[in-house]
Parts: C-alpha cells; structure tokens; sequence
C-alpha cells in the first residue's frame, strides 16, 4: 500500500515534469495565437466581404469579388516590385556600408569607441524622428545641409523626397540600419583568430588578398545573420514611406498600399484582401529566409 | 611611413564617422535655435542658443505623449518578460518535444504582423471600444516583441550550464527553486538585454500607435509628425521634439551596446 501509494506520487511527479514545459510554453502560445494568428483569419473573412466604413449599411457577402479587384487594378505588381525593391536595395547598401564601417573600426586607434557609439547612434534614434529629420533638415530643397552642400559643390538643389523618393527612402534606410549591419560584422571581425592573420602576414599575403580569401569566408555566417535580420526590420519598415513620400515615385509598398485602401479609403474588404495576398506573398519569402536562418541559429544550438 | 598612414587611416575614419553622425548633431542643434535660426539656407553654426523650442513642447503636451510611450513600453515589455522567459525554459532548458515547430511558430508571427493583422485589430478594439486605449496598444506591442524575446531569451538560458540544473535538481530542488534560484540570477544580464531591446521597439514603434490610437492613447512617434506645418516653420521645434523623443533610447543604447548587439542577433553573436 504504502509503496504503492510512493510509485504513484512518482508516477504523477514524472508526469508533472512531462507536463510542466507543455505549462510553460502555453500562455505565450496561446497570448501569441489570440493576437496574430486568429486576426489573421478574421481578415480572411473580411476579405470575402463587401464592406466600406463610409457605408456600412451595404455590408455583405462578396466572394472573391474583392481579390478579382485585387489582381485586375494592377496596384498589386508595383507595391510587389516596391516592397521587395525597397527591402533588396537598403539590406545591400546598408551591408556594405556597414561592412565598410566594420573594417574601419575594427582598427585599434584613438577613440575608437567614441567613433564606434557617433556611428550606431542613427539605428538607435526613433524611425519617425530620423525621416522627418531626413526629410526637413537634410534633404529640403531650401534650408536642407544636403543641397547646401550640392549647391556650393556648383550643381543646382535637389528636391530629394519628391524628385527622387525611391533613392531617398534607400538612403534614409541604409543610414538606419547600415550600424545595426555594422555592429554584428563587428563581433565577426573581432572573433576572428588572430594567429591566423598574422601566419597571413608572415606569408606576406597582402591586405587585400587576406580580406578576401581568409577575412570575408570567416564573415560569412555574420553575413548571413545580418542579411537574414536586416531583411526581417526592412520588409516592414512603414515609418519613412508614410512620413516621407506617401507612397509616391515607386515607393508604395504592401504595408502602404494596405494602409491607404483601409485608413484613407475606410475600404475594409478590399484592404484585407491586400493583407491576405501581403501575407501568403509573405510567406513565401519567410520560409525561404527562415530555412536558412533556421540552419544558422540551430546549429549553434544543437552543438 | 606605417605610422603615417595609419593616422591618415583614422583621420579618414573619423571624418566619416562625424559625417555619418551629423544628421543626429544637426538635430540637437536645431533644437535650441529660434525658428528663424533654424530656417536659413546656409546652415548656421554660431547663434544665441534658446530653449524656446523646449518650453513650446511642454505648451504642446509632450508630456501626455511621453507618458503614454513610457506606459506601453514598461507595460508591454513587462508582460512580454512574463509570456517569454516560461516559454524560452520550455525551449531549452526543458525542451519539449517539438522545439523546432514552436520556434519557427514563433518567429514566423514577427514576419508580417501587421499586415495579417491590422485590420481585424482595428475593428474588435472599435467593437470593445478600446480603440486610444494605452492597455490595448501594449497588447499589441506585447504581441509584436513577443517572438523576438523568446527566440533572444533561448539563447540566453541555453548558455546556462546543464551541471548546474542537474546539481540542484540531485538536490531535490522543485520548479520553482530551479527557475528563481539557481537560473535566473546567472541569466539576469539576458533578461536586462531582452528587456531594453523590447522597450526600445515599443518606444520607437509608429504603425500600430498612428492607427490604433488617437487623442488618449497616442505615443510619441506620430506626435512627433504632429509638428508638420504647411504654413510656417517648424523645424527648431520639430527638432527640440526629436531629441527629446530619441534621447532616452540613444543614452541606453550607448551604455548597453554589448548587450544590445547580442541580443538584437538573437543570440546569434557572442
């Protein structure tokens, strides 16, 4: 009996810790499902409806009314093209910029940390405050430092944000997100071991040949992560398209897009049908990069 | 010779380092100049500095909206702490079976939230009337970081070392003491790293506050745009504004920099 009774409390104390992480795990679970995944399939359901919030009283059933007008309007392939555009040209720049960095300040000179804090500073400021600051007091055609300097240098002033928003919106992004490359290159750099630099330099390899043949290969993985996580911040950046451009000249991507049809044309059917095909376009895209990132973040793990 | 292109090398690097900052120094000099200052088409370097542009903030109530980012970030990243620590030992110190599916649950929400959920957001908070509700916008936060965190605090907690756990646990050591007294105080500098990075994206987060929230409940970041005006100048005050909103990110930043390069990696650079 009183063995029996022990092997019970046992058995219930095993089955407590087998359950205990099942414990653990369900109120992110169920907090994360309640507000991502079922908001996502009412927008479905709205999706299939027609119903514009200036006039409720014609709410009703639709169909696929709403994604035949999705794929026939044509606003679909430019907010695609715009949306991966945007994303490909800032994680480029901004990797190279702060590859370009990463280099610089991995020297050991006089204030190298201060150096290093003025460069990270643009990726800690908040977006909203760095694309009005962009966009009133460097590039503005009158008073903006930008066109000062592009004056004295004898060319005419550039209107910046409207002549040229695309170009814009990349360089208020690669500035962003340029330290934020940087800073993950950075501990790649300084990971790398130094007897392998030196029996470089011994072999008198030259400091090109040893950035691209032992250097860069040892970056790789860095490059990866910080592609993988630049491209996760960029795909969604809302902030400088809606402060700076409104979406004009090739810059209205999905999130945009989404934003006019549902808070500027109160069209709540259409604009989830645009957030649906945002979300399977998505999708797409995610499980790709997801694999790989998947491959880089496990693999630490596993070891 | 070595030594003089080396200090050609970082004459160069700082050169460039102080241009890239400029935009940043630009602002905070904006800031105490008078509009007219502010205005010219040469950039102007010496003035008579004012704090007029400070004080037409506090006339502006700057405040209520510092407060209400204040509100959300704390809120939000409490509540985020709470969900994501229970979760991130259930995904690495003691794993449940499908970690991986958890994971890639996880991080796959943080792709496109906004997008798949905007919509359906906007009209239940309308429908509960918790639309400007300072509450129902560090939900959503909560929501929006709650991925990250748990993906940085797995990091975080598997570094703990197994001989440790499994000591205490020989030691008849339950749940509980496992988790407040033995692994939290060795991944306390973690939980301070997944803290500040979740503060910062709820303090400096824009989509969510412009369309959930409006005269109540709205946070600083569209405020800021507030200061746009069509007619006259505004960048003195606009830049007074931005450095005020920055300020409190970019001194934790600066200070917390190794923590904020791992933990914006997710763990993914030591």
């Amino acid at each position: 009996m009183a063995t029996g009774l022990k092997s019970a409390r046992t058995a219930s104390r095993k089955a407590d810790s087998k359950n205990l992480p099942r414990k653990l795990l369900a109120p992110a679970l169920i907090f994360s499902i309640t507000l991502t995944q079922i908001p996502f399939l009412v927008t479905i359901y709205f999706s299939l409806m027609q119903w514009n919030l200036l006039k409720p009283q014609d709410k009703a059933f639709a169909g696929v009314d709403n994604y035949i007008y999705v794929f026939k309007t044509g606003d679909l392939l430019p907010a695609v093209i715009a949306t991966v555009g945007l994303t490909a040209f800032s994680v480029i720049s901004s990797l190279l910029v702060g590859l370009f960095f990463a280099v610089l300040l991995d020297r050991k000179f006089t204030g190298q940390s201060i150096a290093r804090t003025l460069v990270i500073t643009p990726f800690l400021i908040m977006p909203a405050a760095s694309a009005l600051i962009w966009k009133y007091s460097m590039f503005d055609t009158n008073i903006g430092v930008i066109n000062f300097v592009v004056q004295k240098l004898g060319f005419s002033a550039i209107g910046w944000s409207t002549q040229y928003p695309y170009l814009s919106v990349i360089i208020l992004l690669t500035w962003q997100f340029a330290p934020f490359m940087m800073l993950i290159l950075l501990s790649g750099l300084q990971s790398q071991s130094s007897e392998v630099l030196e029996a470089a330099s011994v072999d008198r390899a030259g400091v090109w040949r040893t950035f691209a043949f032992i250097t860069l290969p040892h970056l790789r993985q860095y490059i990866e992560i910080a592609i993988l996580l630049g491209t996760i911040m960029l795909l969604q950046a809302f902030d400088p398209i809606a402060i700076m451009t409104k979406g004009t000249g090739g810059t209205k991507t999905l999130a945009y897009l989404l934003y006019e049809r549902a808070f500027v044309g109160m069209n709540v059917g259409q604009a989830a049908a645009y957030g649906v095909v945002t979300v399977i376009l998505t999708i797409v895209v995610a499980t790709i990069s997801l694999r790989s990132l998947f491959k880089v973040f496990i693999s630490g793990v596993s070891k | 010779m070595r030594t003089t292109k080396g200090k050609l090398i970082t004459g160069i690097t700082w050169l460039i380092a102080v241009t890239y900052f400029f935009p940043v120094l630009w602002m905070f000099i904006n800031s105490f100049k008078t509009e007219n200052d502010a205005a010219t088409l040469t950039p102007k370097f010496i003035f008579t500095p004012t704090l007029e542009g400070f004080s037409r903030l506090i006339d502006r109530g700057m405040g209520n909206y510092l407060t209400n980012s204040l509100m959300a970030s704390l809120i939000s990243t409490a509540l985020v702490l709470l969900l994501a620590v229970p979760a991130a030992y259930a995904l690495s110190i003691r794993p449940v079976v499908k970690v991986q599916d958890a994971l890639f649950f996880f991080i796959s929400t943080r792709f496109m939230p906004a997008a798949a959920s905007i919509l359906p957001l906007f009209i239940i908070f309308k429908t509960l009337h918790v639309l400007d509700n300072i509450f129902a916008l560090s939900l959503v936060y909560s929501a929006m970081n709650l991925p990250i965190a748990i993906w940085m605090m797995r990091s975080f907690l598997s570094e703990v070392p197994m001989e440790i756990i499994e000591a205490s646990r020989i030691d008849g050591a339950d749940f509980e003491t496992e988790l407040w007294s033995v692994v939290l105080p060795i991944v306390l500098p973690g939980i301070a790293a997944v803290a500040l990075i979740c503060f910062i994206f709820s303090w400096n987060e824009y989509f969510f506050s412009v369309l959930l929230t409006s005269a109540n409940a709205k946070t600083t970041p569209p405020f800021l745009a507030s200061f746009v005006d069509g007619r006259g100048q505004f960048l003195a005050v606009l830049s007074a504004a931005s450095t005020v909103a920055a300020l409190p990110v970019i001194l934790a930043g600066w200070f917390a920099q190794k923590q904020l390069v791992r933990g914006l990696a997710m763990g993914a650079v030591k």
